[in-house]
């Protein structure tokens, strides 16, 4: 079943037809008075006592062996407390938690090499921020400078100098994986287009940065707090880090001020805080500057170098794909290849073709290491897969909208398999695609495209693009890529405690850091209020630290409102049988002639024979004679969500099983101006039509995709966390890593269509990533198309007005010497 | 030591009164202390946010004298004698929520929060300008503070809302027989 609805961002009533009372209803969010009068509680606003502060000083150069460290000067400034160095990192700990090659060793402090510029050196540990930056120029450190390693593909040469000797070579992962019989598809194909790409490095890039307070308590426990997202997964392995017993530390969530990937897991953070606070036995803050959030953070998004190759008939179906990807990680590799894994996830896209092979190196440099950024990899993939489909149209002269509704994968044809394994749960593409070209005059933006280039020489441009969004990871996708896998886990749940108290009030406990901008306490209140009929803005939200956390994996991936409301709703469940057993003992009615009616227990056919929710609850808590036989005190129950549809990979890696079945998809049309002569694009419209299953609130669904898509822009057109090619950063202020501001992004008008997922509860599926993961692919064509009369092609991105000036002028002088 | 030493190290201070929503306050402070650094650490208000220190995110902007400034900019004590708001001067109770922080919470015009007290702020100094904006007026007025999650619509669509109301206010106000 399809629901469709449009929802401009200037009036947003679009409450669905679906039944329910609270779901899909645009809604208040519950986060936002708090946030409004500047209480977001974030990590900088916390102050414990005794508390001192961290700064830390960072490496100059790209690769250097560490001679020395001299602290003399800096201890001697009144304030200091403590400087550490790598030395003491090796001494006192283990190395960080690292889901790569164990022979890639990284510690929050570095050990006798620096491997990148702004690679953490040395932590000066004082009584405020400004002494320990004090103390931080005060240091002397001796380096050998050692090769840079930075350009990726000569990083495999054999002569190439080597980032971690124990690891024998930069190459991390090399893996060729085939499904189908590709070159039977590509000798087969009456049309073949090729193209070498490049995907540069940008990042979430959140206004606050990651930070941790780490405190050594009397008890032997440290406590940790810290803005890292889904710290209840991975605090044992910061435990083991810091050589504490696990049950030893607790991590507590702080909110954060956005993450978009960022803080996933921003270990270095928060195992640094720790490890200084062990050290010095007193509370220590480490929150990062920008700069040190700029050039050192957990995670810098992809950087990529692509040669690509997709097969057509000549009627445009495509045959197949053929792409050899170099990934430039950096010189660490924190998360395993679970990028590739992401792309995996949607290899096809929303096409039906079934022969594929990829080909992937994972290679170390002499860069900032790689991890999450909203797309987490597929939003790569999605571009790359997006310019080829466009090539083949235009070399086949089929419309962009044309040559993706011959390819769509059909309703009908769901659940449907693809190359690999794994499962698109649903979906209607011909319907979004349908519904975005209804939300825009296509024939007259072409035909005003047509008269302005004739009549005036303007360069409009229009770019549809579509994108598949998976959500709901299983973790299995963590090293099904990798051939000895260390840590075969199959485990990635959600829980959440519902606490009826005993006047009837709703307390609801996460069991992460699920705040970062998303609408954790909204969606759960609002799951909240429809299974028992109470008013959401009731409902109180915690969240629970390590030491109280139920099994959880936390938010990313598109996770989170899907599995915390199937926790929820099974939580939910459990009272609401409770209630009503109690309800049937104190009415003497039997329990199935009972029903739970807004925030009532009352007789299904006498609905004015019944009980409160806050009767029933005092009877729970304060009358156990009362309760039927059997039943304990109190309404608290917890529920554990697992995966809701995921299997093990093949024992051969022939097939890499379910791992990420729940399948939005969404179209972007984008129509733009690009001034030839100064290379400065500008939008005139823009459509994104989302398909996220049942939607929960539908303004802040359009929130994220606004949001996501000003991102993928500013990945399109001006992010850019650049290295020169002696390895030096070029990027080391927001004056040089531009983030769009109002003046750049567009009026968004945002379309819903819905097809419910059949695995999740409520069919919600995952809708945090789709922006950002398709506007590249459609702002990419939109350039192309404007600068159709130069032979324009963008073949990477950030695309910079230089890069534009150049390519007219090139096409200029094409076109007279043609 | 030498005053510049002396500025360097942090030990040279000086008494600043400063008149900060709506209350004189006296404080000795570093001369190199920010004025954001002084909000949030001396005078608790942590709506200030600091979200890159060199002027660019916009995030730390206060009004000053009526003035949007980055305090992330500015020493404690060139506020000696100047009158600042914070997001705290609007209200601090999240039940009882100024029209523009309403506006904020009924358009969405907010996600992580962090860029928002600045947000507001803004809004408060453009409303106070008394004219309605175009959607391409209020992108200019608002583009030199950065958020990272809306993608701004919502927020123009805040702006303008407020704008709306406190306009219709005023002009209430007005027609009920010019109460001051």
């Amino acid at each position: 079943m399809t629901t469709e609805h449009t929802d401009t961002t200037e009036h947003t009533d679009t409450a669905q037809k679906s039944g329910y009372k609270y779901i899909g209803k645009d809604r208040k969010r519950v986060e936002d008075p708090r946030l409004l009068v500047g209480r977001g509680g974030y990590i900088a606003d916390l102050k414990l006592p005794g508390m001192l502060h961290a700064a830390i000083l960072r490496s100059p150069v790209p690769h250097a062996r560490i001679r020395s460290v001299d602290a003399t000067e800096a201890l001697k400034l009144p304030g200091v407390v403590a400087v550490l160095t790598g030395e003491d990192c090796k001494a006192k700990m283990n190395p960080c938690m690292n889901f790569g090659p164990a022979t890639v060793a990284q510690y929050p402090l570095a050990v006798d090499k620096v491997r990148y510029v702004g690679e953490a050196v040395a932590a000066v540990v004082a009584e405020s921020r400004y002494l320990a930056e004090d103390g931080v120029d005060l240091l002397e450190v001796d380096y050998e400078d050692l090769p840079p390693v930075t350009d990726p593909r000569a990083a495999m040469e054999p002569e190439s100098a080597l980032l971690h000797e124990e690891h024998g070579s930069n190459i991390g992962c090399e893996r060729t994986f085939e499904f189908g019989d590709v070159n039977a598809a590509f000798a087969g194909a009456d049309l073949v287009v090729e193209d070498t790409l490049h995907w540069g490095r940008s990042a979430g890039m959140p206004m606050e940065t990651a930070g941790a307070v780490a405190q050594p308590g009397f008890n032997g426990v440290l406590e940790i707090y810290c803005n890292s997202l889904n710290f209840s997964y991975f605090s044992f392995l910061i435990a083991g880090a810091l050589r504490v017993p696990s049950n030893k530390l607790t991590m507590k969530p702080v909110p954060a001020g956005g993450s978009f990937g960022s803080k996933l897991a921003a270990h270095k953070v928060p195992t640094l805080a720790g490890f200084l606070a062990l050290r010095v036995g007193r509370p220590v803050s480490y929150v990062e500057d920008r700069i040190d959030h700029l050039v050192n953070s957990d995670h810098h998004g992809c950087d990529r170098f692509y040669e690509a190759r997709m097969g057509f008939r000549a009627d445009g179906t495509i045959v197949g794909l053929d792409i050899d990807v170099v990934d430039d990680y950096g010189a660490y590799m924190q998360f395993g290849v679970g990028h590739h894994g992401n792309a995996f996830s949607q290899v096809v896209g929303p096409y039906r073709f079934r022969d594929v092979r990829y080909r992937l190196r994972a290679v170390l440099t002499d860069k900032c290491q790689q991890g999450a950024y909203r797309g987490f990899g597929s939003e790569v993939h999605n571009w790359v897969l997006e310019r080829l489909v466009d090539s083949g149209a235009a070399r086949l002269g089929l419309a962009p909208e044309e040559i993706r509704r011959r390819n769509f994968i059909q309703p009908d044809q769901f659940p449907y398999t693809i190359p690999g394994g794994n499962v698109y749960d649903s979906g209607d593409y011909p319907a979004v695609l349908d519904k975005a070209l209804s939300m825009i005059d296509l024939d007259r933006w072409r035909a005003e495209q047509k008269r302005l280039w004739a009549q005036e020489g303007r360069c409009i441009g229009i770019g549809l693009a579509t994108t598949q969004e998976r959500s709901v990871f299983s973790s299995t996708e963590f090293w099904f890529l990798v051939e000895k896998p260390v840590l075969p886990v199959t485990s990635s749940p959600e829980s959440a405690t519902v606490t009826i108290d005993p006047t009837g009030q709703f307390q609801l406990m996460l069991h992460c850091q699920s705040m970062w901008g998303n609408s954790p306490e909204t969606v759960g209140a609002t799951v909240l209020a429809e299974e028992f009929g109470i008013p959401p803005e009731s409902v109180n939200v915690r969240y629970a630290d390590s030491a109280h956390a139920l099994p959880s994996t936390g938010p990313g991936g598109s996770r989170y409102t899907v599995m915390v409301a199937g926790a929820i709703r099974g939580a939910s469940r459990k009272l609401r049988k409770k209630l009503i057993h109690i309800a049937a003992h104190t009415l003497e009615v039997a329990a199935e002639d009972l029903e739970l009616v807004d925030a009532r227990v009352q007789v299904k056919d006498a609905p004015e024979t019944g009980l409160t929710l806050a009767e029933l609850a005092g009877t729970a808590y304060f009358f156990a004679l009362s309760l039927p036989e059997g039943m304990t005190s109190g309404l608290e129950e917890s529920y554990t969500y697992d995966h809701p549809y995921t299997t093990l990979p093949a024992p051969d890696g022939s097939d890499f099983g379910v791992f990420y079945p729940i399948m939005g998809h969404a179209c972007h049309i984008a129509v733009l101006e690009v001034d030839p002569d100064t290379g400065i694009p500008s939008f005139l419209d823009y459509v994104a039509v989302h398909d996220a299953g049942t939607i929960v609130n539908p303004k802040s669904l359009g929130g994220h995709v606004t949001g996501g898509a000003t991102q993928g822009i500013g990945t399109t057109l001006y992010e850019e966390l650049a290295y020169d090619e002696d390895g030096q950063f070029l990027s080391w202020t927001f004056r040089d890593y531009l983030i769009p501001t109002a003046g750049e992004v567009p009026p968004f008008r945002i379309g819903h269509v819905e097809t419910p997922s059949p695995f999740t509860e409520y069919g919600v599926k995952g809708g945090g990533e789709g922006g950002r993961m398709v506007a590249p692919a459609a702002v990419s064509a939109a350039i192309d198309d404007a600068l159709r009369e130069y032979g324009m092609r963008v073949r990477q991105v950030p695309v910079k007005p230089s890069d534009i000036v150049a390519a007219v002028q090139a096409g200029t002088v094409r076109a007279e010497a043609g | 030591m030498t005053t510049s030493t002396a500025a360097k190290y942090g030990t040279a201070r000086r008494t600043v009164t400063m008149h900060v929503n709506g209350r004189d306050v006296t404080r000795e402070v570093s001369t190199r202390t920010t004025l954001a650094d002084f909000l949030r650490d001396e005078l608790d208000l942590v709506s200030v946010h600091l979200g890159c220190e060199h002027g660019e995110c916009g995030c730390c902007n206060v009004l000053f004298d009526g003035h949007s400034v980055r305090s992330c900019l500015m020493l404690a004590v060139q506020g000696d004698g100047h009158a600042v708001e914070t997001v705290e001067s609007l209200s601090v109770d999240p039940t009882e929520l100024h029209p523009i922080q309403e506006s904020f919470a009924e358009e969405q015009g907010l996600q992580c929060g962090f860029c928002t007290p600045a947000m507001v702020l803004r809004t408060k100094e453009i409303i106070e300008t008394g004219h309605e904006m175009t959607d391409a007026e209020v992108r200019h007025e608002i583009s030199g503070i950065l958020c990272r999650c809306t993608g701004y619509q919502n927020i123009v669509n805040a702006v303008q809302s407020a704008g709306a109301k406190l306009r219709g206010e005023a002009a209430a106000d007005g027609a009920a027989g010019g109460r001051s």
